[in-house]
């Protein structure tokens, strides 16, 4: 969380990923050094927002008021063209498997990262 | 060398007025007593955490409470795996010489000292704060997604699942301390809440009070011996964001190494006792550990192979889904019970054959795992 460009963790409509100069690993939760092989400072991405979905599961049942507003509400992992896997939510109706791009929508008092089906 | 010698478990369900120190002690009694061994003997005490009265020192609250001064005592949090984790470092530090009486104790009165609600978010922090929490997520849905991904490359379905449900029901029903006591079917699962798809109600267990401890020795105190016979882990992640592949998870990286370090194979197992916080979490891990062919763990159950009378009887008190889950005690309910097997205690539950038994907790999101092998020796 120490980087320089904002992203949706910040409120900003972005999904930016890490890769290590060094090694060439990529990866999604932000750390002052390369978790793969420990070299410092890898450089900062904006990824494009497309993915493929690997998984879904439609909360029914939230556990606080501000997420309970919501339900259901999907969670998914997508695999990003970047080749790092984040969590998201997703429209629905998506399935594994799915060509997907990213939008931003509030929820419980934030921004998050909102996939649907690519057109 | 170490043996399980005693071993105490209350109910789990409700236990109105009772603390989470309170049900730990409950439990400390009866497994002291079931060693046969004074409390002034226990030299070390390993003790889980409570997300109803946490604390920096639970081990040593815990002592004062209880009334003993152990010469070795800390608290170990691993989630779901805390109970074998606490286990298997009983088990080296009798092994190493460090302590003779090694009090390994859970419980929590995780349902009625707080709400569900607060319940469900506590554990919904495991997740990561800024990558995953913000999004909502609970820890069925944890479990949600990974079930999503088994079902899509496996060919598992929702009504396969629903039969570890319906298995941990009809085990429950023998055991008078078990939260539930009505028989469930396929169809009850299939019609309950929908909770995180493909997760329903009846393949979540449920939240609970409860307690259970154990007395880890190095040498037996009674005339039958449960020796560990040889125990590891695996830690692949925390979160499920930074899982690696299904086919690369760490129950096979853990029973692999336990049987080396056990020299026992899976065709010697005779009793089972796996980790079952929700449906996929059994099915899963039984595929994992190598107790059922991939996608073919739920045609077991409907043959009857993980019955009391199956060729491999899996968690006969009912497991988390139906005996309840009351935190690190939860899953420590399934050592208790292999115990009572192994020893021929377990009544009108009891199977025929519980030589050797393999038992595999799983804590955080599939996260960390310890198998381990108990034998019985006389």
């Amino acid at each position: 969380m120490t980087g320089k460009l904002a992203d949706w963790t910040r409120g900003a409509e972005a999904i930016v990923y890490q890769s290590c100069g060094a090694c060439g690993n990529v990866q999604y939760f932000h750390r002052s050094f390369c978790a793969a092989c420990g070299a410092p400072d890898p450089t900062e991405k904006r990824a494009s927002g497309t993915a493929t979905v690997y998984a879904t599961s439609l909360v029914c049942r939230a556990a606080t008021p501000e997420t309970r507003a919501h339900v259901p509400y999907n969670i998914v992992l997508v695999d990003a063209a970047e080749g790092f896997r984040m969590m998201a939510h997703g429209a629905n109706d998506l399935a594994i498997g799915d060509a997907v791009i990213v939008s931003y929508r509030p929820f419980a008092g934030k921004l998050i990262p909102y996939f649907e089906k690519a057109k | 060398m170490s043996f399980i010698t005693g071993v105490g478990l209350t109910s789990y369900g409700k236990h109105e007025g009772s603390s989470s120190l309170d049900l730990m002690s409950k439990a400390a009694e009866l497994a002291i007593a079931d060693a046969g061994l004074k409390r002034s003997e226990i030299d070390g005490v390993l003790c889980g955490y409570s997300t109803v009265s946490p604390h920096i020192m639970l081990a040593t609250v815990f002592a004062e409470h209880f009334g003993i001064q152990p010469s070795y005592a800390h608290a170990v949090q691993v989630g779901g795996a805390t109970g074998l984790a606490m286990t298997m470092l009983a088990h080296h530090l009798v092994d190493a010489g460090v302590a003779k009486h090694v009090l390994v104790v859970g419980g929590e009165n995780r349902l009625t000292g707080q709400s569900r609600d607060a319940s469900i978010q506590a554990l919904a922090q495991v997740g990561h704060p800024d990558y995953e929490v913000t999004l909502g997520p609970t820890i069925p849905a944890y479990y949600g997604l990974v079930a999503s991904r088994y079902m899509h490359e496996y060919g598992v379905t929702q009504e396969d699942l629903a039969e570890f449900a319906v298995l941990m029901r009809a085990h429950a029903l023998t055991h008078p301390g078990a939260q539930f006591y009505e028989p469930i079917t396929v169809a009850d699962v299939m019609a309950s809440k929908p909770v995180a798809m493909p997760l329903k109600l009846l393949d979540c267990c449920p939240v609970s009070d409860g307690g259970a401890a154990f007395v880890v020795s190095r040498e037996r105190t009674g005339a039958t011996g449960i020796r560990v016979r040889g125990c590891a882990q695996a830690h692949t992640h925390q979160h499920v964001t930074a899982a690696p592949a299904l086919s690369e998870l760490g129950a096979e990286i853990a029973v692999a190494k336990a049987k080396a370090a056990s020299g026992v194979a899976i065709s010697d197992v005779r009793y089972a006792a796996v980790y079952d916080s929700f449906t996929i979490t059994l099915a899963m891990l039984l595929e994992d550990l190598g107790l059922a062919g991939r996608g073919e763990a739920a045609a077991r159950v409907r043959a009857g192979h993980f019955g009391r009378d199956g060729a491999m009887p899996l968690n006969t008190h009912g497991g988390l889904l139906s005996y309840g889950h009351c935190g690190v005690g939860g899953a420590m309910a399934h050592l208790v019970e292999t115990h009572l097997q192994m020893t021929e205690r377990a009544g009108p539950r009891q199977v025929r054959d519980a030589s050797i038994a393999l038992l595999h907790g799983d804590g955080g999101v599939l996260s960390s795992h310890v198998s381990m092998f108990l034998e019985r020796v006389r």
